[in-house]
C-alpha cells in the first residue's frame, strides 16, 4: 500500500485503458495464450497458402487418387488426386475469410439492434424484435438464395448473405443482458450526470455484457464455416476446385469407411481452430471483466 | 442565507401507472430552496420524497412513470418543460445528484477516473489531463488517502464509504449549483455516515452550493439541514427551519416520527413510540386528509376534505386541519 507512493501534485495522472488491462490479464491465461498463438498460426497459413502449399489446390494427379497419407502427401490425396495437405491450406483462406468476416457483420448488426431494442425498451422494442423474430423463421437458405439471385453470386455476397442470417440471436443475447443492466444505479448516475442515452448504452452499458457477446461470437465462427460448406455444396458458395474446410469436410464424410484421412484432416483442422476459438474467446471474456478472479 | 432562490418548484405532480391504477407519488409539491440552503426532505418510504427529486431532474423512468403538472424553475428556466438536450446539458454541470447505494451506483466495468472525468470532459470540453487532475483534487477533498492511485482503481476495489465518496466527488466536480443527495448515507455503516456527513457539510458550506438531502432518517436532516419538509403520501405534511420542527412540531405525523426517536436521556426500557398503521398506497385516494386513518387527533372534518398547505405568519407551512400549536397564524 505504502510502497512507491507517487509524490503528489503535479506528478501527472496516467489513465489506463481496459483493453490493456485486459490484454495483460489475457497475458496470464495460458490456454487462452495457446488458442490466440494459434488463430495467428492459421490466419498466416491462410495469408502464406501460395507460398507454403506443396501443390496448388488444383493440381489434378489422377494415377496418385486416394492415396493413404505418406511422406509426399501428409494427408493423403482425394478422388482426383489432389493434395489434401495444400488443398487444407488452401480451404482456410475461405473458411477464415467468411468465419471472421461474417462473424463481424453479425457482431455489427445483432449488437447494435440488441442493444437499441433492449435499451428504447416498449414499442420500438417490440418492432425489432418481432422483425429479428420474422427472419428467424424464414428458412436461412430461403433468404441467402434470395439475397444470391437479388444481388448476384459472388464470395462477398456469401459474407452479407450469412452475416445477414446469423445476427438474431446475438442481438437477442445482447438485448437481454442490456435489459437486465439498463436499470442499475450506475445507468441513472450517468443519467444525472448528463450522458446521453448512446453513450449510456455503448459506453456504459455495452462492456457490461461483453462476456457473453465474444463467447457466442467464439461459438458462431465455427457454426458459420459449415453453413459455408452447406452453401458451397448446393453450388451458391465458392466455386470448385477452390476449396474451404467445410466443404473438403463434407466431401470427405461421403468416403469415410473407405478413406477416412479425407474427412479426418479438415475436421481437425476445423476442431483445432474451434478450440482456440473458444478459449480464446473464454480468455477475453475474463480478461475483460474487471472482477474476475484472475486479476492481480 | 434569505438570499435568492435557486430553484422555485410548484404544483408538482408525478404519476405512476401501476397495474392497480394511477399512483400518485407526488401531488402538488411547492417549495424554494435559496442559494446555500440545505434543505432536508423526510418520509417514509413510498412519500414522495424521492419521487420528487427524480421528478425535478428529469429522470423519472417513463414508462411508467410521468410528470403531470408544475413547474421547476432554475435559472430562469422549466426544468420539466426543457427540451432534453437543454436540460442533459444543465444535468451534469448545474445540478447533480448523490446516489443511494455506492455499491451499485458506479459501473463495475469503468475506473474512477473514466467515471468521475467523463461528465468533465464531455460538458466542459476541458482536455482530459486537466479534468483527471480536477478529479484527484476532489478525491483528495472528499477525503480520500491517495488519491492519484485510487483513481485508477475499479469500483469493486474500493470500500462503500470509499465508493460513497467517490460519488460525492462525481457530484461535486463540475462545480454545481445545486445537488440532490438522496439518502446518500443510508447504505452505509454508522460510524461511516458519521464521516460522509461531515464532509457533506464541510464541501457545501466551502462551495456555497445549494443541497437537498432526502433521507427517512431525521437524525441526518437535524445535523445538516437547515430547513426540513415532511412529506406524506405524496403531499408536504410541514415545511419548518430545522429548529422550529424539532422543537415544536406542527403536524401530529411530524410529531410521531419524532417521537418514535430514541431519546438518550429517557430511562431504559421505555419503549419507543410508534405510529401505528401504515402509510396509504396513494392511488386514487378519497379527498380526505391521507394522515388521518392514523392520526390521534383526526376529527370528522380530517376524513371529509384534504387540508391545504397554509403558510404562517413565520414562514413554516403546515396541512393539517388541527395543527398541533392550536392554530395560531
Amino acid at each position: 500500500m505504502s510502497d512507491n507512493v507517487k509524490p503528489s501534485e503535479n506528478t501527472p495522472v496516467k489513465g489506463n485503458s481496459l483493453m490493456r488491462d485486459a490484454i495483460r490479464r489475457l497475458g496470464k491465461n495460458k490456454l487462452a495464450v495457446a488458442g490466440g498463438i494459434a488463430i495467428v498460426f492459421f490466419i498466416l497459413v491462410a495469408l502464406l497458402a501460395p507460398w507454403i502449399a506443396p501443390y496448388r489446390y488444383d493440381a489434378i494427379d489422377l494415377p496418385n487418387q486416394y492415396l493413404s497419407p505418406s511422406w509426399h502427401h501428409p494427408f493423403g490425396t482425394d478422388s482426383l488426386g489432389r493434395d489434401m495437405f495444400s488443398r487444407v491450406i488452401w480451404g482456410s483462406r475461405v473458411s477464415l475469410a467468411i468465419g471472421f468476416v461474417t462473424a463481424a457483420v453479425a457482431l455489427a448488426i445483432g449488437v447494435t439492434w440488441g442493444a437499441v431494442a433492449g435499451f428504447a425498451g416498449g414499442k420500438l422494442d417490440q418492432a425489432m424484435m418481432r422483425f429479428a423474430d420474422v427472419l428467424y423463421g424464414l428458412p436461412f437458405m430461403f433468404f441467402v438464395i434470395l439475397l444470391m439471385v437479388i444481388f448476384g453470386r459472388s464470395f462477398y455476397m456469401l459474407f452479407i448473405g450469412i452475416g445477414a442470417v446469423s445476427w438474431m440471436t446475438l442481438a437477442r443475447i445482447t438485448r437481454g443482458q442490456i435489459m437486465s443492466l439498463k436499470n442499475n444505479e450506475y445507468v441513472e448516475a450517468a443519467r444525472s450526470l448528463g450522458a446521453s442515452p448512446f453513450r449510456i448504452v455503448f459506453r456504459h452499458l455495452l462492456p457490461n455484457a461483453l462476456g457473453p457477446i465474444i463467447v457466442y461470437v467464439t461459438l458462431t465462427i465455427p457454426g458459420i464455416m459449415l453453413d459455408e460448406a452447406f452453401l458451397s455444396f448446393l453450388g451458391l458458395g465458392v466455386q470448385a476446385p477452390m476449396t474451404s474446410w467445410g466443404l473438403l469436410a463434407s466431401d470427405g464424410k461421403n468416403a469415410i469407411t473407405s478413406y477416412p484421412w479425407l474427412i479426418l484432416f479438415p475436421a481437425l483442422t476445423l476442431s483445432v481452430v474451434l478450440f482456440s476459438l473458444n478459449f480464446l474467446g473464454e480468455g477475453l471474456r475474463d480478461a475483460l471483466d474487471p472482477s474476475s478472479r484472475n486479476r492481480s | 442565507m434569505e438570499n435568492e432562490t435557486v430553484l422555485r418548484v410548484s404544483g408538482l405532480r408525478t404519476e405512476f401507472r401501476t397495474d392497480d391504477g394511477i399512483l400518485t407519488a407526488v401531488n402538488g409539491v411547492s417549495f424554494d430552496i435559496a442559494a446555500g440552503e440545505t434543505l432536508g426532505i423526510v418520509g417514509e418510504s413510498g412519500s414522495g420524497k424521492s419521487a420528487t427529486c427524480l421528478s425535478v431532474m428529469g429522470l423519472v423512468p417513463s414508462p411508467p412513470g410521468r410528470v403531470v403538472s408544475g413547474s421547476a424553475i432554475f435559472d430562469g428556466r422549466d426544468l420539466l418543460n426543457l427540451p432534453p438536450e437543454e436540460l442533459r446539458q444543465l444535468r451534469g454541470k448545474e445540478i447533480t445528484m448523490i446516489f443511494q447505494d455506492p455499491m451499485t451506483s458506479l459501473n463495475p466495468f469503468l475506473r474512477i477516473s473514466t467515471q468521475l472525468t467523463e461528465h468533465l470532459v464531455l460538458h466542459e470540453r476541458i482536455p482530459k489531463k486537466e479534468a483527471l487532475e480536477r478529479a484527484v483534487e476532489m478525491l483528495r477533498r472528499v477525503g480520500i488517502p491517495e488519491p492519484e492511485k485510487k483513481i485508477l482503481r475499479y469500483p469493486h476495489e474500493l470500500s462503500g464509504g470509499m465508493r460513497q465518496r467517490v460519488m460525492i466527488a462525481m457530484a461535486l466536480l463540475p462545480r454545481p449549483r445545486l445537488v440532490f443527495a438522496d439518502e446518500p448515507t443510508t447504505a452505509l455503516d454508522v460510524s461511516v455516515q458519521a464521516q460522509i456527513l461531515e464532509l457533506l457539510r464541510e464541501r457545501k458550506a466551502e462551495m456555497g452550493l445549494s443541497l437537498v438531502l432526502v433521507t427517512h432518517n431525521l437524525g441526518v436532516v437535524a445535523g445538516l439541514a437547515d430547513r426540513v419538509i415532511v412529506m406524506y403520501a405524496g403531499m408536504i405534511a410541514e415545511d419548518a427551519p430545522v429548529s422550529l420542527l424539532f422543537a415544536r412540531p406542527l403536524h401530529p405525523y411530524t410529531r410521531g416520527l419524532l417521537d418514535s426517536l430514541p431519546d438518550p436521556e429517557k430511562p431504559r426500557g421505555n419503549e419507543l413510540a410508534g405510529i401505528a398503521g401504515t402509510p396509504p398506497v396513494p392511488i386514487a385516494l378519497p379527498d380526505a386528509c391521507p394522515f388521518a386513518p392514523r392520526c390521534f387527533r383526526a376529527a370528522d372534518v380530517c376524513r371529509a376534505k384534504t387540508p391545504q398547505l397554509e403558510t404562517r405568519h413565520d414562514g413554516t407551512r403546515v396541512a393539517c386541519w388541527f395543527p398541533l400549536d392550536g392554530g395560531a397564524v
